[in-house]
């Protein structure tokens, strides 16, 4: 416990103590807790840090779709579900995704590895479909791809 | 290079000139290509800012984020004040847009640019640029583009040798779609949830912070320095004189070659479809096309002949340009099913601070849905439009003032297919 509390004060100091500069110091903690989410330690923290009430920092952080008030897997695949996508090939995509990880959306892989979810949109709608695992996009995602994706993702891990 | 580009032929380059052809990491491969050269001759000749101003009405650019306002006048209507900002628009969420994109991973530098001349005219010391949080390279180019242009001069105090100082900061978005409306990206700028404000007043008058501000989008920042460096009638001489210049069309779904492609404004939908897009896919029949995104509307087959410019789709084909998004549909495609996902999505993104979109996005997928499977379809897809009007007349932002388009686009040119179809709408 004592060294998460660390952890975030050292992301938080990085950034002057002014309300601007909440998502980023969100983004940041996330990121930097390794099960990618923003526990209610964390918020805490960040409400002392830049002086604010905790139900402002909670206003914000349970608004946008990138942040997790839940634990999560190692690493976050988000797979886009706007319309285009949905039509060309992100349905299909989606489906082979909950049977190869064994997890519907929202949920995490007994192993702890990966959790999915959708997005409304990543902005690759010209080479759909598409997906994003830890920030980095992937498109022209056929079942193939992703298979080689997780696999790639999963043989890095237990070289770590 | 930016993925997703289509052809090298393109028919007009302005904002996309550099993409794909320069190393966008390099600030002196942007500075060869004529990155900077706009604000070196505003500040060695001594321009004003109410001349940049004036430069920019005369060229007639308008708002590429969708609205198509004019800039100059967006300019010119920001309230006098000590304090003013300048914020760039990089929150681009409608689906099937990806147009900012290439711009920031492909010439950050002509955004810079384009983002210092805009500050210099509307007298603003300090800019951001909102970038939705799902775009990391964007954000890393443009943070690097940022970091480059301070250490060379062209950002920071004393711009140049001159009394201008200005300077850029990137704010990352976390996801969500109404942080694309202008006030709701400044409430998120301020650390806040992207709530829209009630407008007026406009954030001309009181914007980020109480100051006035100016917002726009990244692709009518980025032409902002080819019009500086050469001058409004040539910006005129693309286009057509109510929309002068280019725009960025994202071609995408039953085409050969989906993709983005910069061409003059008032290009027929045809050519984008056919020369650009290579045709519908497997040489099938052109059904239709969702222009603008999900807050776009439908066309059919008799629209291809359209021009695609601010005004001419909406004055012929009751629709809009918006983002520049061209879905294309073959003859198999199922409007129903197409229509049933950006009612969805529009539900999924409400932001829930206003009651008719909170409520009547929800209901809007609902009523589609038992339409589709009831005795008395007509019934339930009148009552479909008449929802979206009452949303159009009485939600706080575009979020739930839009439905309207598509469902009443999609009605009119393809209920037959409504009234008729069997295709299963559900769920993933």
């Amino acid at each position: 416990m004592e060294r998460e509390e660390v952890a975030v004060r050292h992301v938080m100091e990085r950034y002057p103590a002014t309300r601007t500069n909440l998502l980023e110091i969100l983004h940041e903690i996330q990121r930097a807790e390794p099960r990618h989410y923003l526990s209610e330690a964390s918020l805490q923290a960040v409400a002392e840090y830049l002086r604010m009430p905790l139900a402002e920092v909670m206003d914000a952080a349970s608004f946008y779709s990138m942040y997790s008030l839940t634990p999560r897997g190692r690493h976050v695949v988000r797979v886009c579900v706007s319309p285009p996508c949905r039509l060309f090939g992100g349905e299909a995509l989606l489906k082979a995704l909950k049977e190869r990880l064994g997890v519907e959306v929202g949920q995490t892989t007994a192993d702890g590895a990966f959790t999915l979810e959708t997005s409304s949109c990543l902005g690759a709608c010209g080479n759909a479909p598409a997906l994003m695992i830890d920030g980095e996009l992937f498109d022209d995602v056929t079942d193939a791809k992703a298979a080689e994706i997780i696999y790639r993702v999963r043989r890095e891990d237990a070289t770590r | 290079m930016p993925r997703g580009k289509t052809d090298p032929k393109d028919s007009a380059r302005i904002v996309l000139a550099n993409c794909g052809a320069i190393d966008p990491e390099s600030l002196d491969a942007a500075v060869a290509a004529g990155a900077y050269e706009g604000l070196r001759k505003v500040i060695a000749e001594r321009i004003p800012p109410q001349a940049v101003v004036d430069e920019v009405t005369r060229s007639g650019l308008r708002g590429r984020g969708g609205a198509g306002f004019p800039t100059g006048k967006k300019w010119s209507l920001t309230a006098p004040g000590a304090v003013k900002y300048l914020v760039c628009n990089a929150d681009e969420g409608e689906p099937g847009t990806f147009k900012d994109r290439l711009i920031l991973e492909g010439d950050p530098h002509e955004l810079v640019e384009g983002m210092i001349l805009a500050g210099y005219a509307i007298g603003a010391r300090e800019g951001f640029v909102y970038i939705r949080g799902e775009y990391t390279r964007s954000i890393e180019r443009m943070t690097r583009a940022i970091d480059q242009a301070r250490a060379a001069g062209f950002l920071g105090e004393r711009i140049l040798g001159s009394d201008f100082a200005f300077d850029v900061v990137v704010k990352r978005g976390a996801g969500a779609y109404v942080c694309g409306d202008e006030t709701a990206l400044i409430e998120s700028i301020e650390g806040k949830r992207g709530f829209p404000r009630l407008k007026p007043p406009y954030p001309g008058q009181v914007g980020l912070w109480g100051h006035p501000t100016v917002v726009n989008n990244v692709e009518t920042l980025a032409n902002v320095p080819a019009i500086v460096r050469r001058g409004a009638a040539w910006f005129r001489s693309f286009g057509t004189p109510a929309s002068p210049g280019t725009k960025v069309f994202l071609i995408l779904g039953d085409v050969e070659r989906p993709g983005a492609i910069e061409a003059e404004m008032g290009t027929p939908l045809r050519t984008i479809v056919e020369e650009y897009g290579g045709g519908v896919r497997g040489g099938r029949r052109f059904k239709g096309a969702l222009i603008g995104g999900a807050a776009g509307a439908f066309v059919s087959e008799k629209q291809i002949d359209v021009a695609m410019d601010f005004d001419t789709p909406k004055a012929q084909a009751g629709a809009v340009l918006g983002s520049g998004s061209v879905l294309v549909l073959d003859e198999d495609a199922s409007v129903p099913k197409l229509l049933d996902e950006v009612l969805e999505f529009f539900e999924h993104e409400s932001c829930g601070q206003c009651t008719p979109c909170r409520a009547g996005t929800a209901q809007l997928v609902r009523i589609l849905r038992r339409a589709l499977t009831s005795e008395r379809r007509g019934e339930d897809l009148d009552r479909l439009v008449a929802l979206a009007q009452a949303m159009r007349d009485t939600s706080l932002c575009p979020l739930g003032q839009s439905p309207i388009l598509p469902i009443e686009s999609a009605l009119r040119h393809f209920r037959d297919e409504f009234l008729t179809c069997a295709v299963p709408v559900g769920r993933l």
